[in-house]
Parts: structure tokens; C-alpha cells; sequence
């Protein structure tokens, strides 16, 4: 038997597993976003209509796809750059040399990302109740008026961002401190005999030695603040005015909700589409920073 | 070369074991019963009586909770696993029907000894009635009404709840003055279509007209019931706020919030359970005023249906019968405090003395059902949304109705397209 041959055998099995959990189902959905499949044609076939692109004209003539695009643009804006800006002061502050008890803080960071969210949201829905919340105490404690937080469309996503980060930064925080704990302490000592203040060397050590994994880390988060949907599904339904109806609540509405499997698979590609222009801009510019 | 033969086969059966699974195995006598809500929960208890009784039937009872009932059905659907029998909100039936999963049931009905029909609401039973075929009989009743606080309303000088919406408007107004700023006179949840819904079925207009082929949420019936709705926000009777946001809706009731509540049914259980002993007295319910007297509510509730997969469809009918009948229902309604859909049941003791449930069979008269149409819990969640953009000021009450209707056009493109070709009638 030719090696090459050989080397096809061992493939096969792997390929043919992709093939059919993955390749095929992404096919079939890419053909069903053509299709207005329904209820009619999940009855019979027959009641099925082949009509090219339209569900994808038809999604981008729809203001509420494109509310929940900017909703969902919106999200991760405000998202990963204060998430992984947490993630990594936590990660600072549990790696620094006079902090006490770092192992209890660290635990208890990344104990938020290993509870359930459904069981949680309870808890938040109190901290951001109107009337009782301990969110509006604490305003209230330093002069601020009350903010109707799950009521106030502009407000509503500003919340859900908080939940967010609160539930997720322990995770990047966990990867971070590794990459922290991977540069040598004589980079640190070198930069303090020439002089360097706390700042300059958080600037010139600290950050190029975690840029790599820093990259890493944002296009994990934002791939995944892209698909939001368990925070708006448990707090406010989408609400309050669909203000926090993202584009995977939008396909989960239509796909499951009412069943329009066809215009569903639609909002899957479209939201597949940019998720990886947005991917390759962000490694791009990773690689060029890298270059410089 | 054996290792690898056996490694194949046992990954083969892995493989091929959840396409077994689809099909059970299933006996004429085996009657697979999917009960949804809390009713699931009691449902093998209210069974055991007929279990004894008909010892070859075997029945498996599945619980299932609301909020993922109607996705579980159409997946179940689709896989072709739905149970024989299963208790189904009522304004599913027309989306099973298009389908074709439902059984039509007239015939058997007609035929049975425990199962009169003259004997339920005929609001409640033409819910369950789709292009004249019966398919479902009504299993308990999910009508709203007014819930309101007999004492702050007696505070503000008023001793009876009121019949029309002026009478109502008066009312509110005065609690409001009495309340002051932070608290309201009604609870009109944001986040439910079912107030809304059941204060425009208090007009004559039908909300789809042709047959269900268009909107007419452009009719000056509905218009006016808009307007009404959001004049309740605009002078700040009722709060601009859902349910997850009062977080627990009868401690603020208990609270006096606010004094008028539109709900169904379960929460006479509830708020006897959770209110405290001293505020026993001081709620009650009421039939919903309407426009100008006593006005109509929804003919919601759940119905038991067969589906036409069934391989077992007499024993199945079998213990539909078993479930309706008079004592079953009274127990059911002991267990679980759901109001029984026919009259004989009504006139059992607890049921007759209790003075909450009294509402109801006056509201039980004056019932409407929804349109019947596959698509109708979506343009429900627009009217709602469209509801909560007048409240939330984004949009005047003319241009809501407009854009309401436009998109209740979008969504019946398919249906009349399918009316067309003469698959619906």
C-alpha cells in the first residue's frame, strides 16, 4: 500500500464525520435560505417555494434586522473592549506580587463564568429592579436618580453589557494571567534599573508580552459577543422596544419561534458573513501591530 | 482486523440507535399523553382512577412546561414523534390543523355517552372549532379578567367594579389622584399581548378580515381600542413596565402598586396563597367592562386533542372521555384550581361558592375567540410590539395601526398565496 494511500484511510473516517455533521447541514441550510420554508412546507412539500435570494432582499429591507444588527454592533462595541479591559486589571491584580489571598480572588472571579445564566439572571433582575434594586442604592447613595434600567430603551443594553461582562470576564481574565505569569521577571527588573515608572512598564513590557494572546483573546470575545442571545433571552425578551433584540434573537424568533426556517438560514449566513470580515480585519491588523 | 470490524459495528449501532428511537414501539393499547404546565404535574394523579378502570390501557404521562410546549410540538412534529394525546392552547389548534396532525373529533363526540357538547361554553368550544371540524374538546379555561382591589377602590369612592370603560376610566382617574405619583391604578404588562387582545375583541370588528387574508388593524374599532390602551400609559395610570421588571406581580397587588390587574384564571390560586391573611377580603375579581356595558373577553384555554399519528386513537378517546367528565374535572379543578369548561361541573359546591370563580361564569357568556389562523401568535407579538411603540412614544396611534397592518399583510402572504391554491378553504 502507497503511504499516500494510507494516509487518505486514516483521513476518511474524520472527513466523513465532517462531511456529514458538518458540510452537509451547512449546505442543506445554505439551499433552505433560498426556500420559504415554513409550517406550510413542513407539512407538505409541495407548499415549499424556491425564491433565490429574496429572503435575503427581503431581510435587508427589514428595519428590525437592521435594528438588531446595530443592536448587536452596539453590544460588542461597548462589550469587548470593557470586558477584556477587566479581564486583564483582574488578571493584574491577581497576579501582583502584594496582593493577598490570590488564589481565593481567583476563584472567585472565574465563579461567575461557571454558574448558570438563567439562575443568575434572577439575581441581576433584582440588582437592576426600579424600586428595590441595590444598582439604584448605590446611585441613589451618591446623588444620582434612579435609572429604569430593564424599562429604558436606552438603557436596556447598557445592562444587559453589564450582566455580560460581570458573567464572562473570569474566563479571558484565567487566559490572561497565564500570559502574564509567561513574561520573565528580569524584563520587569531591567525596566526599573533604567528608571521605568509603573505605567511605562505596564506600556512596554506588560502589553507587548501579552499582545499575542491579547489578540487571541478579543477575537475569542467578540466571536462570541457577536452571538449574543442567552442574556436578552432570560432578562428582557428583546425588549424593552426590541432594544436589546440582537441578530441571533432575531434568527432564533424565526427559526424556532415561528417557525420560517428559510428566512432564518438567511440570518445565519448573513451574520456568518460578517463575523468573518470582521475576523480578518481584526487578525490583519493583529499581524500588522505584530509587523511594526 | 476483527478489533476494527467490531469497532465499526459498535459505532454503526451508536450511529443508527437515535433513528430507532423516532419510532416506538407501540401497542394498541399504550396511550402516550403529553400534559403541558402545571397540569402535567397533577395529570398522573387524576389518571390513576382510570387506570383501574380500564386496566389494558396503559398510559405514559410526559410533562411539559408552557414556555417550550410549541416548540417541542413542531419539533416533534417534524420528527414525527408526537404523543397520542396532549393538551394544546386552544389558539394552536388552527396551526396543528394546518398541519394535518389534529384528529376531527365531531363524530366521535357525537357518539359518546360522557362527552355531551351542548353541555360546554360555546365561546369556549367554537375556540376549538376550525372551517366547522371540531379538534379538540376544551379541557379547562383560560379566560382574563379583572382582578382589582375592593378596598382602595372603595377608598376612592367607588363600591362596585365598573361595566363600561367610561365607568373604568372614572375609576381610574380617581385612584391614581388617591395613589399619588409613585403608584398607579393598573398593571397593564408590557411585555403581554393578552390585555390589549382582549380589549379589542370587545368590538364588533374582526381584527383579520377576507377570511384571514389581511389585517384590519386600520379599522376605527381597533383605532379606538388603541387609543384607549395608551391613554392608560399617557396619563400615567398604568406603568410602562413588563413583567420580568415588577419581578413578583402579587406582592406589589399586595402592595397596592396597583388595584386593577387583567389576568387569567391561575391567579385566584395564587393570590389566596400569597397575599396576607389581613388583604383576604380586600381583592376580588370582576367581569371586563367593555365599550359601552359588560364587555367580551378571549376564549383561551387548553384543549385535549388527538393527533392523527396516533396508532391507539380508541383508548386514546377512551381516557379523553375519562378526563372530561364532571367528577374528574371537579377533582382536576380542586388540584389545580383551572376552571372546568362545562356547565354540569360548574354547579358542583366548591365551585359554585367560591366567590372569585363567580366572575367567570358571567365572563364565560361573553367569550370571543381569537381568528383562527396558523399565524395568528405572531401578529398577536406585533400588535403587542406595535402597542409599546404608541406607549413608549416612538410612534403616533394612526401610524401604529398602519404599520401594524402592513406587516400583518407580510405575515399572511404565505397563507393567502396557499388560499389560493385552494389548500385552505
Amino acid at each position: 500500500m502507497r503511504p499516500q494511500r494510507a494516509a487518505w484511510w486514516f483521513v476518511t473516517p474524520a472527513l466523513i464525520v465532517l462531511g456529514v455533521f458538518f458540510f452537509l447541514p451547512v449546505l442543506a441550510a445554505l439551499a433552505m435560505s433560498m426556500t420559504d420554508f415554513d409550517l406550510y412546507a413542513l407539512d407538505d412539500f409541495a407548499n415549499l417555494r424556491w425564491i433565490g435570494f429574496e429572503n435575503y432582499a427581503r431581510l435587508l429591507r427589514e428595519p428590525l434586522f437592521w435594528k438588531s444588527l446595530g443592536n448587536t454592533l452596539y453590544f460588542v462595541a461597548l462589550g469587548v473592549p470593557l470586558s477584556i479591559g477587566v479581564s486583564l486589571g483582574a488578571a493584574l491584580l491577581v497576579n501582583s506580587k502584594v496582593a493577598k489571598f490570590r488564589s481565593v480572588f481567583r476563584t472567585v472571579y472565574f465563579a461567575p463564568v461557571v454558574t448558570t445564566l438563567v439562575a443568575v439572571a434572577v439575581v441581576w433582575r433584582y440588582i437592576f429592579h426600579t424600586r428595590y434594586g441595590f444598582l439604584n442604592y448605590a446611585l441613589a447613595s451618591i446623588g444620582l436618580d434612579p435609572v429604569d434600567w430593564m424599562g429604558d430603551p436606552h438603557w436596556a443594553m447598557p445592562a444587559i453589557v453589564i450582566l455580560a461582562v460581570w458573567k464572562n470576564f473570569g474566563y479571558n481574565m484565567i487566559i490572561l494571567l497565564a500570559a502574564l505569569q509567561n513574561i520573565p521577571d528580569d524584563l520587569y527588573e531591567a525596566a526599573r534599573i533604567d528608571g521605568a515608572s509603573g505605567w511605562q512598564q505596564f506600556r512596554h513590557v506588560t502589553l507587548p508580552g501579552v499582545g499575542p494572546v491579547l489578540l487571541l483573546v478579543s477575537i475569542l470575545t467578540m466571536t462570541g459577543y457577536f452571538q449574543l442571545f442567552a442574556e436578552p433571552y432570560v432578562m428582557t425578551e428583546g425588549g424593552p422596544l426590541q432594544a436589546t433584540y440582537s441578530v441571533l434573537y432575531f434568527m432564533f424568533e424565526e427559526g424556532f419561534k415561528w417557525w420560517s426556517l428559510g428566512r432564518a438560514s438567511a440570518v445565519a449566513f448573513l451574520l456568518f458573513i460578517l463575523m468573518f470580515v470582521v475576523t480578518v480585519v481584526q487578525l490583519r491588523l493583529g499581524r500588522e501591530r505584530g509587523g511594526a | 482486523m476483527v478489533n476494527r470490524r467490531q469497532t465499526m459495528l459498535a459505532l454503526a449501532a451508536v450511529a443508527a440507535a437515535p433513528l430507532g428511537c423516532t419510532r416506538r414501539s407501540h401497542g394498541p393499547d399504550t396511550v402516550s399523553f403529553w400534559a403541558v404546565g402545571r397540569e402535567g404535574e397533577v395529570a398522573a394523579d387524576l389518571i390513576q382512577e382510570f387506570l383501574s378502570e380500564r386496566p389494558d390501557i396503559h398510559v405514559e404521562v410526559q410533562k411539559l412546561p408552557w414556555t417550550a410546549a410549541h416548540e417541542k410540538l413542531l419539533t416533534a412534529y417534524a420528527g414525527d414523534t408526537l404523543p397520542d394525546l396532549c393538551s394544546l392552547g386552544n389558539t394552536w389548534i388552527p396551526e396543528f390543523m394546518a398541519l394535518n396532525a389534529l384528529t376531527p373529533l365531531d363524530a366521535l363526540a357525537k357518539a359518546s355517552r360522557e362527552i355531551a357538547l351542548d353541555d360546554y361554553f360555546p365561546g369556549i368550544l367554537d375556540s376549538n372549532r376550525v372551517e366547522g371540524q371540531l379538534y379538540g374538546i376544551p379541557w379547562y379555561i383560560d379566560t382574563r379578567l379583572l382582578y382589582y382591589r375592593r378596598d382602595l377602590l372603595h377608598q376612592a369612592g367607588f363600591d362596585a367594579p365598573p361595566t363600561t370603560w367610561a365607568e373604568w376610566e372614572r375609576m381610574l382617574g380617581a385612584i391614581k389622584t388617591m395613589v399619588g405619583r409613585d403608584r398607579y391604578s393598573i398593571l397593564l404588562p408590557l411585555n403581554e399581548f393578552e390585555p390589549l387582545l382582549v380589549l379589542s375583541l370587545q368590538q364588533p370588528s374582526e381584527l383579520l378580515r377576507d377570511s384571514g387574508r389581511y389585517g384590519n388593524f386600520r379599522s376605527d374599532d381597533f383605532h379606538r381600542t388603541l387609543e384607549f390602551y395608551a391613554s392608560m400609559f399617557r396619563r400615567d395610570w398604568a406603568p410602562k413596565m413588563t413583567n420580568t421588571q415588577i419581578s413578583n406581580v402579587w406582592d406589589e397587588f399586595g402592595r397596592g402598586l396597583f388595584s386593577f390587574y387583567i389576568s387569567g384564571p391561575w391567579n385566584i390560586a395564587e393570590f389566596r396563597k400569597r397575599l396576607p391573611p389581613q388583604l383576604a377580603d380586600a381583592w376580588m375579581t370582576a367581569p371586563m367592562p367593555g365599550p359601552t356595558g359588560p364587555g367580551a373577553s378571549s376564549a383561551g384555554g387548553a384543549s385535549l386533542v388527538i393527533f392523527n399519528r396516533s396508532g391507539s386513537k380508541p383508548a386514546t378517546w377512551a381516557l379523553m372521555e375519562y378526563l372530561s367528565r364532571s367528577t374528574v374535572q371537579q377533582r382536576f379543578y380542586e388540584l389545580t384550581g383551572n376552571m372546568p369548561p362545562r356547565r354540569s361541573t360548574w354547579q358542583s359546591s366548591t365551585l359554585a361558592s367560591s366567590p372569585y370563580a363567580k366572575a367567570y361564569l358571567a365572563q364565560l357568556d361573553r367569550v370571543r375567540s381569537p381568528p383562527k389562523v396558523p399565524e395568528w401568535e405572531r401578529i398577536a407579538q406585533e400588535m403587542r410590539l406595535a402597542a409599546e411603540r404608541v406607549v413608549q412614544n416612538v410612534s403616533t396611534v394612526d401610524a401604529a395601526c398602519v404599520a401594524l397592518d402592513r406587516k400583518t399583510d407580510e405575515i399572511l402572504e404565505k397563507r393567502r398565496w396557499m388560499m389560493d391554491k385552494d389548500r385552505v378553504t
